[in-house]
């Protein structure tokens, strides 16, 4: 078992022959994804890395019976993309680009709501099961299969706590890059519940930033189902200034309760094994598991 | 991006939001022409000067040089270049702006709008902003006009009205109709109001905005609506489909080296500390500053070199924390995934030897692909720079160079 996507994901690639649709593909393929061909409008027909190219992602689902779509089209385009995939009947939609519209997202994620698909990300790096599939631009290599769960909203700051959790003498049941955007298709609770529900994950890592409630959010409907697993966490920004945007769009203490003191607190509060350093993930998770 | 009150006010009134009338000047003889001509069209015989700078709470806030107040109502046509002389050029400093301030190049001369009437002239509170949780807008209201909308929540949060608008539909009557019976208003006030609130939904949503704040609104003694102040944040992603707003970016109020690091595509923002960083990715970097500060330093920036840290890259971040004279060491931490570690190695090499000599010491951390090969060629370099691979070195040298 696994979350999110796993070595029967049948996944197309949106935005396929653009050149980080190609980079990333190539790298999904090489990893042992399985990629059954991609959608760029325009070129449906052709052949690129050796899969097909389809004009519409309805086609590419009729055809390949895709289930899972990666989307790296630009932001002007990319929400429009996301209720492409939803209306197609794509289940998991990633999406990876960074810089879509607040706007355009209020309308995709109002779109797909009333659909029965989940959208991770976007501004995220994307999901993987480790030695099953990588569905976005991680470095596979990092994530080593085990049975500790990853919930994120950030790229490298994911990849630094895999690595950490893999030193540690553990491996990864599956990462959620869950993106650093203000509006994302998935919470960092929606991700959590998803791990904590997975037979084969024994312990999870959720790491958030300054900004938004998901991370209190997240703490207290843990606390709420008694804890079952334990969790390691740690919200990047408490030396954050107040109103900057830091790096992401959604990173930016807007009052007192979104501070990265604030969220600590609160998930301290709700048993979640917090660390002051993100030096101490992986060593604070062999612990909470011993 | 935030711009200017003035010329938020420019842009709410194209939508049909009725605001405080004013004139933006950059001189006393200007302010005076201004006043007469805003005597002339509204018949104002006092006048409202205000600073025009990117930070809330300029009428509280004192000019250094002069101690006046970064917004004064002033009662006549002499007192108006008095204020102007002492508000233009000066510093003010405000809660929002830190002890530096900021220098005010422009100032608002704006009608007065609080004269006698009929009834009291009252104000409220409203904004639209993005609710992140429910991923819709919603429009809030208070009573408590004039005042910090955070002092209000947490004293009196029974204060604060909301109404989150469905993006499928937009505002709807009955919406606008909750949030004017919820000031208490009526008559043809309550009218007013509506109308307010409708125009004000159409601007912010067809200006791509994340953020509205018209603080106060004022009901006039004649039952006007006004907006008598505005804060208004635009969506940066989607600037491109806004030229005309993108060109009302004011650098000046911008620091330089941020302002230089976004012509490199870096995303720096300065800080206070003494530890310069350098690191790929925003949550990464965020993280990297923690742990600067655990190490008993403080960091002196946020720096996301994004995700092909090069040799250039590399060099213009080192040109821009070089440029903050506190930074007494540099932390670069790479965690290479697609990017080969050994590359970046090399890049931070060439750059340090394109600068010359560099008389902070640097640490450098690469993990990930080739971080061992990383490591040596950053050994190897002869360079005054230390290497680490596993990040709680990183943070026990940080600790040597600042401890």
């Amino acid at each position: 078992m696994s979350v999110l996507v796993n070595k029967n994901s049948k996944v197309i690639v949106q935005g396929f022959t653009g050149s980080e649709g190609t980079f990333h593909a190539s790298q999904m393929i090489e990893y042992g994804t399985n990629i059954v061909g991609g959608v760029t409008p325009g070129k449906g027909g052709q052949v690129h890395l050796d899969k097909p190219v389809f004009n519409t992602v309805a086609d590419a689902v009729t055809q390949t019976g895709a289930d899972v779509s990666v989307i790296f089209v630009p932001p002007a385009f990319a929400g429009d993309a996301i209720m492409e995939a939803a209306e197609a009947g794509i289940k998991v939609i990633v999406a990876i680009t960074e810089g879509i519209p607040i706007k355009d997202m209020i309308m995709a994620k109002e779109y797909i709501k009333q659909r029965d698909v989940r959208l991770i990300g976007p501004n995220c790096p994307g999901v993987i099961t480790p030695g099953e599939a990588k569905v976005g631009i991680m470095p596979g290599f990092v994530f080593k299969k085990g049975r500790i769960g990853v919930v994120s909203k950030s790229g490298t700051l994911t990849y630094e706590a895999a690595d950490q959790v893999v030193k540690a003498g553990m491996g990864i049941s599956t990462a959620i890059g869950i993106g650093g955007d203000p509006i994302i298709g998935t919470s960092t609770k929606e991700a959590v519940e998803l791990l904590m529900n997975d037979p084969d994950t024994d312990g999870i890592v959720m790491i958030g930033e300054i900004g938004g409630q998901y991370e209190a959010d997240a703490a207290r409907w843990i606390k709420a189902q008694g804890n079952p697993k334990p969790v390691v966490g740690f919200i990047a920004g408490q030396t954050a200034p107040k109103g900057k945007r830091m790096g992401h769009a959604g990173a930016i203490i807007g009052g007192a309760d979104d501070t990265a003191a604030a969220k600590m607190k609160i998930m301290g509060e709700c048993g979640i094994h917090v660390v002051q350093s993100p030096a101490d993930i992986g060593e604070t998770m062999a612990k909470a598991l011993a | 991006m935030n711009i200017h009150e003035y010329q938020a006010k420019e842009i709410l009134k194209k939508f049909g939001v009725n605001i405080q009338e004013g004139i933006v000047v950059d001189s006393p003889e200007n302010a005076l022409r201004a006043a007469k001509k805003l005597n002339a069209d509204t018949g104002t015989k006092w006048f409202v000067i205000k600073a025009q700078i990117h930070a809330g709470g300029r009428g509280k806030g004192k000019i250094k040089e002069t101690g006046s107040n970064g917004v004064v109502l002033v009662k006549s046509f002499d007192a108006v270049i008095e204020a102007a002389k002492n508000i233009l050029g000066g510093t003010l400093v405000t809660h929002q702006t830190g002890s530096v301030g900021k220098t005010v190049n422009k100032i608002l001369i704006a009608q007065d709008v609080y004269y006698p009437g009929e009834s009291e002239p009252k104000e409220y509170y409203m904004s639209i902003l993005l609710d992140r949780a429910t991923g819709w807008n919603v429009i809030m209201a208070s009573t408590e006009g004039g005042m910090d909308i955070e002092t209000v929540a947490a004293e009196t949060p029974d204060k604060i009205f909301k109404e989150w608008i469905d993006p499928k539909v937009g505002l709807q009557g009955f919406q606008a109709r909750k949030v004017a019976f919820a000031l208490g208003l009526e008559g043809e006030a309550f009218k007013q109001m509506i109308k307010f609130i409708f125009a004000l939904y159409k601007a912010y949503v067809e200006t791509d905005s994340s953020m509205f704040e018209i603080n106060p609104v004022l009901k006039t003694s004649d039952d006007k609506i006004l907006a008598v102040d505005s804060k208004v944040n635009i969506d940066d992603n989607a600037l491109y489909r806004h030229k005309d707003i993108a060109e009302l970016r004011d650098l000046s109020e911008e620091d330089p080296a941020e302002v230089e690091a976004s012509q490199s595509d870096l995303n720096y923002v300065k800080l206070d500390g003494n530890v310069g960083c350098m690191v790929n990715g925003a949550g990464l970097a965020m993280a990297t500053m923690d742990m600067i500060k655990l190490c008993g330093g403080e960091p002196a920036n946020f720096l996301d070199v994004g995700g092909g840290a090069n040799a250039e890259t590399v060099e213009a971040g080192f040109r821009i924390i070089l440029k903050d004279p506190n930074v007494k060491a540099i932390l670069i931490n790479i965690f290479g995934g697609i990017v080969r570690c050994d590359r970046v190695a090399t890049g931070v090499v060439e750059a340090y030897k394109n600068i010359g000599e560099i008389d902070v010491p640097i640490i450098v951390r690469l993990q990930g692909t080739n971080a061992e090969e990383g490591a040596r060629i950053i050994e190897e370099s002869g360079l005054k720079v230390t290497s680490a691979i596993v990040l709680k070195d990183a943070a026990e040298k940080v600790k040597e160079v600042v401890g």
